[in-house]
């Protein structure tokens, strides 16, 4: 769907992009102990003895982040597995207590599923659909620091034992752009299904990126892999910086080698991580203190009837029910905040309009979409308390009723976001109305007219530019509450 | 009345301090004082005499006030020093964990403190439990009670080994330190020292005691059980010791059997099984024989005998000694100097070379070879040829019992291919110490109940044990099936006391 | 398959036992001798035969997804954490400097 290639000196390089995404399973204990999961705390302060790997300690299987697991699992239409079963990964490092992380190699909860990702706003239904090769449940290691002591790194075990699913695309991504639109689909799943609150800056997802070059349409090149990049931005910069690394050194007459590297964000550049010189062999073997994870098809069914409505189908329903433009069914339903505040403020403005949803809907969406974050943007300290469904349900209702313009909508929403007033109550006390009476308009246009004789008369000449002035003058003369599309009906008949 | 103290059985401890014939704590300082004078045995790595007492007070009291006083009641025992014990050293009898107070208790000795048991100290064993003969633990090796007579019956002064890995058990109970302790058998480690010191101890079925706190060799493998002079006393301890475990999720969520009320000698209608392949080649003659004791035995308390084949029995040795050092390598790795234990830092070392000198220094030779050969099983390429095959094996030896159990209820066989062999005769080679437990493993591998029992004496005067291996969860069948053979057995033999 | 020294000593670095050239030559026999033995398995017979992933049948079972539900199994025990700790620093635990 892109056509992105790096320009070599000896011609143009295809990129092959697979992912793997690391994503905190949303969940109040961690995935094998009874210890908080909360960002932030102390240093090892939740941490469980059995998240410290003490002698003799066992883990027990918290049946939630399953469940979040298989759920996601689902929303991307993919294979869930009746058995799976905890493998470890055995290898030595100071944030892995046990000597080994518990994570599915063999027989992991969740197969082979999709989701389709699109590069164009205003055409959100041409999509590439992007193939995901399973979901695994892991444990998360802890957290070294280095900066605190001139000899030693200190170990903090907290986010030790968290539950993560890694999410194993398949290399089926082409360029920076692709790579971005699927870890921001995935992340708009992940937040509609509630399995992971997406908070890529705490670290709650973040992607190991895969990345190697090819002449278009050759054989597969090496890829390096790019550890735990955690911005969409980052993603893309990864991406654009190993591939026309690899051109570098393959044209150079050198090789890739297969190795893990380390983002710096700060130069935008890889390097080789040093820590995982050595190849690992993990030896993976069933763990023995866990037995094999049966799951019957009522815990399916549950998980099954717990999804949301998802993005795409959410998309589709606002085009098809809501008459809504593709572009802003997109942007709507592209995060769960977004479109939560829309339905809510489409929903309280139809019941106060009394009217169907779908007449109010374009106005309801331009207001969430354009309107009200420009407002918002332009007040200082804006208290969010105040801003409410029910305060924005009201402007959109004065809005819709033609009670308000458009400017003074926006005025009295600044007042809302400021003082948490009530919109019918500044509009009233504030004069912020607009007057649509007929008569009263045609009173002033007919006087206004009447005034300026010579303009009229210019007009009538065929000086057409100067309509504009007569609506000044009127909307001045009514103080800026005329309704301007009365007014413009009116002087337009009246001028002829 | 007094001095006899430390002669009695759990049961019959319970009884008399129950019925005020004398106090807990007299009990209780009996024992800590055998333990005292024992320590030519090296069976305790440390004794807790102050909290033998403080529970045996505690006994004393609740008796004081009419209460019930617990299956355990004014019981003090051994804790093997493989299980966690709150605010007391835990070693696993390894360097590694020198030092090493947990803050937690295991959930068997948890449970035994609530049965009203207290603790005289923490036993020796193999290092990791991992030994067949308690030569290799950091903290000396632990000496049997029993000396082996010569041709004139005259007791020799070798030292013999007492088993392993739960030697520091059978030791102190056979030499009267301890009237029962805690076991753990993954491979034997319950039964063979039971057989080599003329004491008895079950391997519950696999689940049905909580590996929560006891130190992890093989983790599918592992389970814990109670050693003690005879078969009711058993009972009694593993009653108090089993039970679900909601922190241990290989836990067997089933009531614990009331085994002790359950205990009956009558064989009648029972059918006994005689694995024939347990029958090998250049089988000791002593063995052969007490073996058809057992079966007499059995007949005698009205069984009836019935052939059995268990076709993959010579494969259970090798199967165990894949799958237990590959669990193993990995049960072990997260001793790393990191969050406890030892930690050896040498000058201007990084964290790879910490691990590699900790773990050099705090791991013994025995537990070092069993961790390289799990590594090598594992490491890539080879798992499926060794693991795997291993596994299926097992699986096929799982098998073999499940047909044998439509054949008959029990099963009857040597518990080891010798009598207590010499501390020493067996360490310059690996295969002919871990050839020691072939009768056992195939049990430990399938998960099932087995216990052993003494015998009799061999014509050295050594202590030889039978094995009665049963279904899952038929511990019960396996302990009146022992109870038949302790009836007439017969066996009353102790160590003549020299240390 | 039997190993040799540059075997051993490349899992002993696997499992992070530091050895000398004398431990690890004195390793190669024993190591063989055991494999050696242990590789009679190969002898048997196990099509059809899935490796045993449960000793006794039972099934996995979960956890209610609730904080600190088991004080012995729950966090917020900092102190407990860090008791037998060789370095601890901070509410940290120290390890030599890691270059990442
Ligand atoms: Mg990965
Ligand atoms: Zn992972």
């Amino acid at each position: 769907m892109s056509n992105y290639t790096i320009q070599g000196a000896t011609g143009e390089w295809e990129v092959v992009i697979g992912l793997e995404v690391h994503a905190q399973v949303t969940s109040n204990a961690k995935l094998f102990s009874g210890a908080a999961t909360a960002f932030g705390a102390e240093p090892n302060t939740q941490v469980s003895l059995v998240d410290a790997a003490m002698p003799g300690m066992l883990p027990v299987p918290n049946r939630e982040c399953i469940r979040q697991a298989v759920r996601t699992g689902m929303a991307i239409d993919a294979q869930i597995n009746k058995w799976s079963r905890f493998d470890r990964k055995n290898y030595f490092y100071a944030d892995l207590p046990q000597g080994y992380q518990i994570s599915q190699l063999y027989h992991p909860l969740v197969g082979e599923g999709h989701l389709d990702i699109s590069l164009d706003d205003k055409n959100p239904d041409a999509v590439k659909r992007i193939g995901v090769e399973r979901i695994h449940v892991e444990q998360d290691a802890g957290k070294l620091m280095h900066d605190q002591h001139p000899t030693m790194s200190y170990v903090d075990l907290n986010r030790s034992g968290v539950a993560l699913m890694e999410i194993v695309s398949k290399p089926d991504m082409r360029s920076p752009a692709e790579a971005g639109a699927y870890v921001r689909k995935l992340r708009a799943i992940l937040r509609y299904v509630g399995s992971c609150d997406g908070n890529m800056e705490e670290g709650s997802m973040r992607a190991d990126v895969n990345v190697s070059v090819r002449k278009p349409g050759g054989e597969l090149g090496t890829r390096t892999e790019t550890k735990n990049v955690n911005s969409v931005r980052f993603v893309m910069q990864v991406i654009e910086y190993e591939a026309n690394r690899q051109v570098d050194v393959i044209e150079n007459g050198g090789a890739v080698n297969q190795e893990t590297r380390l983002f710096d964000p700060d130069t935008g550049t890889t390097r080789t991580m040093r820590s995982k010189e050595d190849a690992h062999d993990y030896r993976y073997f069933p763990d023995p203190d866990l037995l094999p994870l049966e799951l019957d098809d009522a815990f399916l069914d549950a998980c099954r009837a717990s999804l949301p409505e998802l993005p795409d189908a959410k998309r589709l329903r606002y085009e098809n029910e809501l008459g809504m433009t593709a572009y802003n069914a997109g942007q709507l339903t592209m995060d769960v905040d977004v479109y939560k505040r829309f339905e809510d403020i489409l929903a309280a403005t139809a019941i106060k309009l009394d009217k169907p949803e779908k007449a109010v809907a374009t106005q309801v969406a331009n207001w969430v979409l354009s309107v009200a974050p420009g407002v918002k943007n332009a007040v200082p300290d804006v208290d969010e308390a105040n801003d409410t469904t029910g305060a924005n349900a009201g402007i959109l209702a004065l809005l819709a009723s033609d009670t308000v313009s458009g400017g003074q909508a926006k005025e009295i929403y600044e007042i809302v976001l400021k003082t948490g007033r009530e919109p019918e109550e500044i509009a009233e006390t504030e004069g912020l109305k607009q007057n649509s009476d007929t008569g009263a308009i045609e009173a002033v246009v007919d006087e206004v007219l009447a005034n300026n004789a010579e303009k009229v008369a210019e007009y009538r000449g065929g000086k057409d530019k100067l309509f504009g002035f007569f609506v000044g003058q009127t909307m001045k003369a009514m103080k800026g509450q005329g309704n301007p599309a009365v007014v413009n009906e009116i002087l337009k008949a009246k001028l002829g | 009345m007094m001095s006899n103290l430390t002669e009695l059985t759990v049961a019959a401890i319970r009884k008399g301090v129950a019925d005020g014939d004398f106090t807990a704590v007299e009990v209780a300082e009996a024992f800590n004082g055998n333990v005292a004078a024992a320590d030519a045995l090296n069976a305790f790595i440390v004794a807790t005499p102050e909290k033998a007492i403080a529970a045996a007070e505690a006994v004393d009291a609740k008796r004081a006030k009419g209460e019930s006083l617990g299956k355990m009641g004014g019981v003090p025992i051994g804790m093997k020093d493989l299980f966690a014990t709150d605010g007391v050293q835990t070693t696993a009898a390894s360097h590694m964990l020198e030092g090493f107070v947990p803050q937690y208790e295991s959930t068997v000795s948890q449970k035994l403190w609530d049965a009203g048991a207290g603790m005289l100290g923490k036993l020796n064993l193999d290092q990791f439990a991992m030994g067949s003969s308690n030569e290799t633990s950091y903290f000396g090796n632990v000496i049997s009670p029993w000396r082996r007579n010569d041709a004139n019956g005259v007791p020799g002064n070798a030292a013999l080994a007492p088993g392993g890995s739960s030697g520091g058990s059978s030791s102190a109970i056979a030499a009267r330190l301890c009237p029962a302790a805690t076991g753990t058998d993954t491979g034997g480690s319950i039964r063979q020292p039971a057989a080599f010191t003329g004491i008895t101890g079950i391997k519950p079925t696999y689940g049905r005691c909580s590996r929560w706190g006891v130190v992890a060799f093989a983790s599918s493998l592992d389970q814990a059980g109670p050693m003690a002079r005879d078969v009711t006393d058993c009972a009694i301890m593993l009653e108090a010791m089993a039970g679900f475990d909601p922190k241990d999720s290989t836990s067997l969520d089933m009531p614990v059997p009331a085994w002790e009320a359950g205990l009956n000698p009558d064989m009648k209608g029972k059918k006994v099984g005689i694995p024939r392949e347990y029958r090998m080649d250049g089988m000791d003659d002593e063995i052969a024989k007490s073996w058809d004791d057992g079966i007499a035995w059995l007949k005698d308390a009205g069984a009836q005998v019935v052939d059995i084949s268990l076709p993959h029995t010579k494969y259970a040795l090798p199967a165990y000694y894949i799958i237990a050092p590959a669990e193993a390598s990995s049960n072990l790795a997260r001793y790393d100097g990191v969050r406890y234990g030892l930690r050896d830092l040498p000058e201007g070392a990084g964290l790879q070379d910490m691990y590699a000198a900790t773990r050099a220094d705090g791991f013994g030779a025995e537990v070092k070879r069993r961790i390289m050969i799990g590594t090598y099983v594992l490491s890539a390429g080879f798992y499926d040829a060794y693991y795997n095959q291993a596994q299926r094996v097992r699986a096929l030896i799982a098998r073999d019992f499940e047909q044998a159990f439509e054949q008959c209820d029990v099963i009857l066989a040597p518990t080891c291919p010798s009598a207590a062999f010499a501390l020493g005769d067996k360490t310059s080679d690996p295969l002919s110490m871990y050839l020691n437990d072939v009768f056992a493993v195939p049990a430990s591998l399938a998960g099932l109940p087995a216990m052993s029992v003494p015998a009799g004496l061999n014509s050295e005067g050594l202590p030889l044990g039978l094995q009665i291996i049963g279904r899952a969860f038929d511990e019960q069948g396996v302990l009146n099936a022992g109870l038949a053979i302790e009836q007439r057995a017969g066996f009353t033999a102790k160590p003549e006391k020299w240390w | 398959m039997s190993v040799d020294k540059a075997t051993v000593a490349k899992i002993a670095s696997l499992a992070r036992i530091r050895m000398t050239d004398a431990e690890v030559e004195a390793m190669v026999p024993e190591l063989n001798q055991i494999l050696g033995w242990v590789e009679q398995l190969g002898e048997v017979d196990c099509a059809g035969i899935e490796p045993m992933t449960a000793v006794i049948p039972n099934t996995l079972r979960l956890r209610d997804d609730v904080v600190d539900a088991d004080p012995l199994t729950g966090g917020g025990v900092r102190e407990k954490v860090l008791a037998n700790a060789p370095a601890a620093e901070h509410g940290f635990f120290g390890v030599p400097k890691v270059i990442e």
